[in-house]
């Protein structure tokens, strides 16, 4: 047990040195995570006090009424907004460009048409929305405020415009022929009548006058609240880490890997399956120092987040550490399977660098994982990547307890469980002597 | 003493090895010749405990070869045929690492290290990273981390390859030391002169097969009458590596 412990030690320290030794790998793997996390955490909002980005967008009013131009300035008053106002094809060619992100088209008669489809359901004019699909989700939300500041600049027009009356009077003098029942009629006709006695009240008071006045509005406001870990507001820096640091330790999962492919090249899997050491020995060596070549990289990425990028382990310090141990044995196990199934060293890195960037990009690494179609989200449940981001993002910024660790924890250890029962199955003891 | 009995190995459909046995006696050195694909190295690989043979046996002075941890392979030393050293560490490093996979360690490994240096003739170059060796450092290198264990039987498989004259001379002086102090060589090589300078017996093997199995004398014997050698009286011309080691001395070249 003693000689099979001092061996064992023995490639680990070995491991360790090499790995450590390799300047380049060392920046590669310890300095390049930081700097990356660091310039994803700044583009998706960093440390929670800079202002989000406005979104860029075109008004094009084609129509010029005082509804068209209420329903304009209306969105340039958005907090959320950046909004110039252009010609029609000089917006399709921003948006084709990815200068803005969508252009809102006001055709003309506009206004005239919508005011009098707001009180005679007839014929509504149609509003084009021109957006950029690589930006899909700008739609929903450039509809939205667009819709709200119609019916505000639409009904302040009818209320308090001056083109509000003449509205209301045809729309009182085609009550008659539109064939309805006598008491609805009758009701219409009363409700236009005080509308456009309202009119004429708040005109006459001389404050409105404009669409954008005196019209009906939201009846409701929005107070929004980020809910985090009490006093610590969200930090993309904490996400931006969780993603970058679990890709690059999985980078060195693979370089671990293909370094026991490596040894057999180089003949010293020869060597050292010479020595009288169990199989278990060797893999086991190889699992101790790729797991404690992980938890380095995690200490310095996530001590260099602390320091530089503001992050902190606001939630069960416990839960941080199991989870960090769970994942680098994750990782080692990862390496390993790669070793067990890989071919060449040179096409075994190309194949396990291509299945890492997926499992980042799908467990959320990169760009939240709520832009996924449901399933996806539902699927990447499948992939360690997951569960890690997941579960370091939980123990940092979100503030949660060590209950909420544990399942993470559980599902690693199971990833790492089922890596190392096919790895050992899969493994090619034997090298084809030439 | 190390017997081979009935080795057998296929490597899917391939035979490399087919019912080869041979025994190499204490303090003798023993020459498996083959062209390439012969068999040899997997002969070699079965013995160090690399290989699982699908037939027959390797003992070493009584004890058999026959898993991972079996104590038989404390008593072989394996030499591969490839540079089997971590280029990103130092000598002593290297050293110390194969010594612990035997069970080595404090004192008694810094002493075999420094020892299995100097066989070595790198003792000035010990906290050198390997990766900066010279071709013929690196073979000597190979041989002494075979050797920290003080093997009984050591194997080593094409030694030579690659290396100039001045450090073929110097492996080869290292093993005439080896082998009086009592060792037990099994030398791999393609390389007819080595084999005649080196071996005291000599396996022949092709596709597997034991062909011969005697001493060099033995084999001559074999010749037809015609092709035996015979003794005349000639005029012996030098051998060019004689005449390039005259010209460039036996000194070692490791700058």
């Amino acid at each position: 047990m003693t000689h099979r412990l001092a061996a064992m030690r023995a490639l680990v320290a070995a491991d360790l040195q090499i790995f450590f030794r390799d300047r380049r790998s060392v920046i590669l793997n310890l300095v390049t995570p930081l700097a990356i996390a660091g310039l994803f955490g700044m583009v998706f909002g960093g440390g929670g006090s800079a202002p989000a980005g406005r979104l860029a967008i075109a008004v094009v009013d084609q129509d010029g009424s005082a509804i068209s131009r209420a329903v304009a300035a209306g969105l340039a008053a958005e907090k959320t907004l950046a909004v110039s106002s252009l010609d029609e094809p000089a917006a399709r060619d921003l948006v084709l460009k990815g200068k803005v992100r969508a252009a809102v088209v006001l055709p003309p008669g506009f206004g005239e048409a919508a005011g009098r489809a707001f009180l005679r359901s007839t014929d509504r004019p149609r509003v084009a929305v021109l957006y950029d699909p690589s930006q899909a989700a700008t739609l929903a939300m450039v509809q939205g405020l667009l819709t709200q500041h119609v019916f505000t600049a639409v009904t302040g027009e009818l209320f308090s415009g001056d083109g509000g009356t003449r509205l209301i009077d045809e729309s009182l003098a085609s009550l008659d022929t539109q064939g309805t029942d006598a008491a609805v009629t009758a009701d219409l006709r009363e409700l236009l009548t005080r509308a456009r006695s309202l009119n004429e009240r708040n005109r006459s008071q001389g404050g409105a006058g404009t669409a954008s006045g005196g019209g009906l509005s939201v009846p409701f406001e929005v107070g929004d609240e980020p809910v985090t870990s009490g006093s610590t507001p969200y930090n993309a820096y904490a996400h931006a880490t969780a993603g970058m640091g679990v890709q690059f330790i999985l980078m060195m999962g693979i370089e671990a890997g293909v370094g026991l492919l490596l040894l057999r090249r180089r003949g010293l899997w020869l060597r050292l399956k010479a020595a009288p050491l169990a199989r278990g020995t060797l893999l086991t060596a190889r699992v101790v120092s790729a797991a404690l070549m992980s938890l380095v990289m995690l200490a310095v990425l996530y001590g260099g987040a602390t320091l530089l990028l503001g992050v902190r382990v606001d939630g069960s310090l416990a839960g941080f550490l199991g989870i960090a141990v769970a994942f680098a044995l994750t990782t080692a196990a990862f390496g390993l399977l790669i070793a067990a199934l890989g071919g060449t060293p040179e096409a075994t890195r190309g194949l396990a660098i291509f299945a890492t960037l997926v499992m980042v990009l799908l467990g959320g690494g990169w760009v939240p994982s709520f832009l996924f179609p449901a399933w996806l989200q539902q699927a990447s449940l499948a992939l360690p990547t997951s569960w890690a981001i997941g579960g370091f993002e939980a123990m940092t910024w979100r503030g949660l307890g060590l209950a909420e660790a544990l399942p993470t924890i559980g599902a690693l250890l199971a990833f790492t469980t089922v890596f190392l029962v096919i790895a050992v199955w899969r493994f090619r003891w034997d090298v084809a002597s030439r | 003493m190390l017997e081979v009995r009935h080795l057998s190995k296929s490597f899917g459909d391939r035979v490399a090895v087919a019912d080869v046995s041979f025994v190499a006696e204490t303090g003798r050195t023993l020459g498996l010749l083959g062209p390439n694909g012969a068999g040899k190295s997997t002969i070699v690989n079965i013995i160090a405990g690399v290989l699982r043979p699908d037939r027959g046996e390797a003992r070493v002075h009584g004890a058999a070869v026959d898993s991972d941890t079996s104590p038989a392979k404390r008593l072989v030393g394996f030499v591969p045929q490839d540079l089997a050293l971590y280029e990103e560490l130092s000598a002593l490093d290297n050293l110390r690492l194969f010594g612990s996979l035997y069970g080595l360690a404090g004192a008694e490994l810094d002493a075999r290290a420094a020892s299995a240096l100097g066989v070595a003739r790198l003792s000035d170059r010990a906290r050198d990273r390997v990766e900066t060796f010279s071709g013929g450092m690196k073979r000597r290198l190979n041989i002494a981390a075979a050797l920290l264990h003080e093997p009984r039987v050591l194997l080593l498989d094409e030694p030579t390859v690659g290396v100039d004259p001045q450090s073929r001379n110097a492996i080869f002086d290292t093993l005439a030391e080896l082998r009086s102090g009592g060792m037990t060589l099994i030398y791999t090589t393609h390389y007819m002169e080595e084999a005649e300078r080196l071996c005291d017996r000599i396996v022949i093997i092709d596709h597997g097969r034991v062909l011969a199995d005697d001493t060099l004398d033995g084999l001559y014997a074999r010749l037809p009458a015609h092709a035996r050698p015979v003794q005349q009286v000639v005029t012996v011309r030098p051998t060019l590596e004689s005449v390039f080691l005259e010209l460039t001395g036996h000194r070692l070249r490791d700058d």
